[in-house]
């Protein structure tokens, strides 16, 4: 299933990335390739590591084999000042939006232009006007994020995430909890956004439709691996049994309804064991074993 | 057996953890000077840390100095000394109560603020947002607060000390008839600047120091939940109290041993 014809116009690629947390294989030896100007998608059941994929290539997190290269550069190889002049040319929208909470539409969307360039203050504005108008937000200026609804701050962290001209722009579950409206609207921009603006987007998604009607090439991934890949009509027809679980929305298949136990009559049969350790803690599931880049 | 593969993990994990607050505040002391560039994030930290805690530290301080004046009163006037009330009071702020008991609700009001607001930026991936923006969280948002933590203390702390010797004198004189003239100067006789004053000042510096950090800390390092943050807004208020007096022992025994 690995990519055997990596075209030499791809800006971001992935060869055989391995990650792992703690003891479960998040990703395992898969290569992605994700061409200039097209939109790429990802997609695959929930738990399958696909935000975990967009912050290994924006270099949040560290993969422990394989590497990605992004316009060229080893993501994972650069020096802290290298990694941010990279980032600067690379978007990402978060589902959450992550807006920050105490400033205005406005000044959201001004924040990375005010903190990377020395632009003058009328300059700024023109700019970030012209952003929001792309997103249709214009009018929405003043008000503050805990104000808007889930779709305007996605859309806002749209405007801000166009707001430096990037090359590419990821974006992490954009439909995800959208009603119709918005839905339709968020596909429209995202596609009217990589043709105008010569993007390469990334889409982590698992509405399956609304991702098919703008995607070019689809990866499909599960349980670590690429389980199919092509354009969205290939995908359609594919033979294999998970990409046809996964577009239909089956609800058992190679991907099993039940999370792995014990078997069922057992269990019920017998009775968990008595004595419990005195001292014993429960961990809640955490973040830290993952190796982080560094500490920022 | 459980209990020393527990008491091994513990170990073991405050260890790392201490490990990592560590390199958090290696990172954070190097963002400083990125803060000096741009005034005006520590001046809106300055104003929700300090400024924020003022009527806190203020009422607190005024109750804690008139408690001082009654018992100080009754103990003293056993021994004819009442017009030394004024040095009992302001000596046990100065030293002491100045900088723990303000540093103490220093960590409550404005340390879990500031975990639970780190905690939810972090929560919320804003921090991880500002990362992807190439903008470096630890400069632009971590360090401004811990640098407006680190220069309220002290001021908190003499404000708190200030305002207890006024509550001191109310009672003291006010109520329980003490001579206003010897109250104020017997405190100035024998209050030292250096011994005393400036004493105090370092144990605030020093409290306000550690609160900051373990508060930023606690909330940077925050499993990203709701229950996550809030385990760890209590751990601030409890490890920076721990902090808070354990190193008033040290400092205490280290700073008036010989006298």
């Amino acid at each position: 299933m690995d990519n055997l014809n990596p075209t030499q116009d791809s800006l971001v690629s992935v060869h055989n990335l391995t990650f792992s947390r703690g003891e479960k294989k998040i990703f395992d030896d898969i290569s992605l390739e994700f061409e200039r100007g097209k939109i790429t998608a990802i997609m695959g059941p929930s738990g399958t590591g696909k935000t975990t994929l967009l912050k290994i290539i924006g270099g949040q997190l560290c993969p422990s084999r394989g590497n990605v290269m992004v316009n060229g550069r080893d993501v994972h190889h650069l020096k802290r000042d290298e990694l941010y002049t990279l980032r600067k040319r690379m978007g990402m929208l978060f589902q959450s939006g992550a807006l920050l909470t105490d400033m205005t539409v406005f000044d959201n969307v001004a924040y990375p232009v005010r903190e990377h360039t020395h632009l003058p203050e009328s300059m700024i504005r023109s700019l970030v006007l012209m952003k929001l108008e792309a997103v249709g937000l214009r009018g929405a200026r003043d008000l503050m994020p805990n104000e808007l609804s889930g779709g305007m701050a996605r859309r806002v962290a749209l405007a801000r995430a166009i707001a430096l001209d990037p090359m590419m722009i990821m974006y992490d579950e954009p439909f995800t909890g959208q009603d119709p409206i918005s839905m339709g609207a968020l596909v429209l921009l995202i596609k009217s956004l990589n043709t105008t603006l010569g993007l390469t987007s990334i889409i982590v998604s698992h509405d399956v439709h609304e991702t098919a009607a703008i995607a070019d090439y689809i990866y499909v991934l599960a349980g670590g691996k690429v389980v199919g890949q092509g354009t969205p009509e290939e995908i359609k027809q594919s033979s294999s049994e998970w990409v046809q679980q996964f577009m239909n929305g089956a609800a058992d298949g190679p991907v099993h309804f039940h999370y792995p136990a014990k078997e069922y009559m057992d269990d019920l049969l017998h009775s968990e064991k008595a004595f419990k350790p005195l001292f014993s803690r429960q961990r809640p599931p955490s973040d830290r074993n993952i190796k982080r880049k560094r500490y920022s | 057996m459980e209990f020393f593969r527990y008491l091994g993990a513990t170990t073991r994990e405050s260890f790392t953890k201490l490990g990592r607050s560590s390199f958090f505040l290696i990172s954070i002391l190097s963002g400083i000077g990125s803060v000096c560039v741009r005034p005006r994030l520590l001046l809106k930290q300055l104003h929700s840390v300090g400024v924020l805690s003022f009527l806190i530290i203020t009422i607190s301080g005024l109750f804690v100095g008139m408690v001082l004046g009654l018992q100080g009163f009754y103990i003293l006037s056993r021994f004819g000394a009442e017009e030394t009330l004024g040095v009992m009071v302001a000596t046990s702020l100065v030293r002491e109560l100045g900088p723990v008991v303000a540093a103490l609700l220093f960590a409550g009001r404005a340390g879990s603020a500031l975990t639970a607001e780190i905690g939810l930026m972090k929560a919320t991936e804003q921090l991880s947002g500002m990362e992807m923006m190439a903008i470096d969280p630890i400069k632009r948002i971590i360090s401004p607060r811990f640098l407006a933590g680190f220069l309220s203390m002290p001021l908190l702390a003499a404000l708190f000390s200030a305002v207890g010797i006024i509550g001191g004198q109310v009672v003291g004189t006010g109520l329980l008839g003490v001579d206003d003239g010897a109250y104020w100067s017997q405190m100035q006789a024998n209050l030292d600047f250096r011994g005393d004053i400036i004493n105090g000042v370092i144990k605030s510096i020093v409290f306000g120091f550690v609160t900051s950090w373990i508060a930023l800390f606690e909330g940077y390092d925050a499993i990203p939940t709701a229950e996550g943050v809030s385990r760890a807004t209590t751990r601030t208020v409890v490890n920076s109290a721990f902090s808070i007096l354990g190193l008033d022992f040290i400092l205490t025994a280290l700073m008036f041993g010989d006298n």
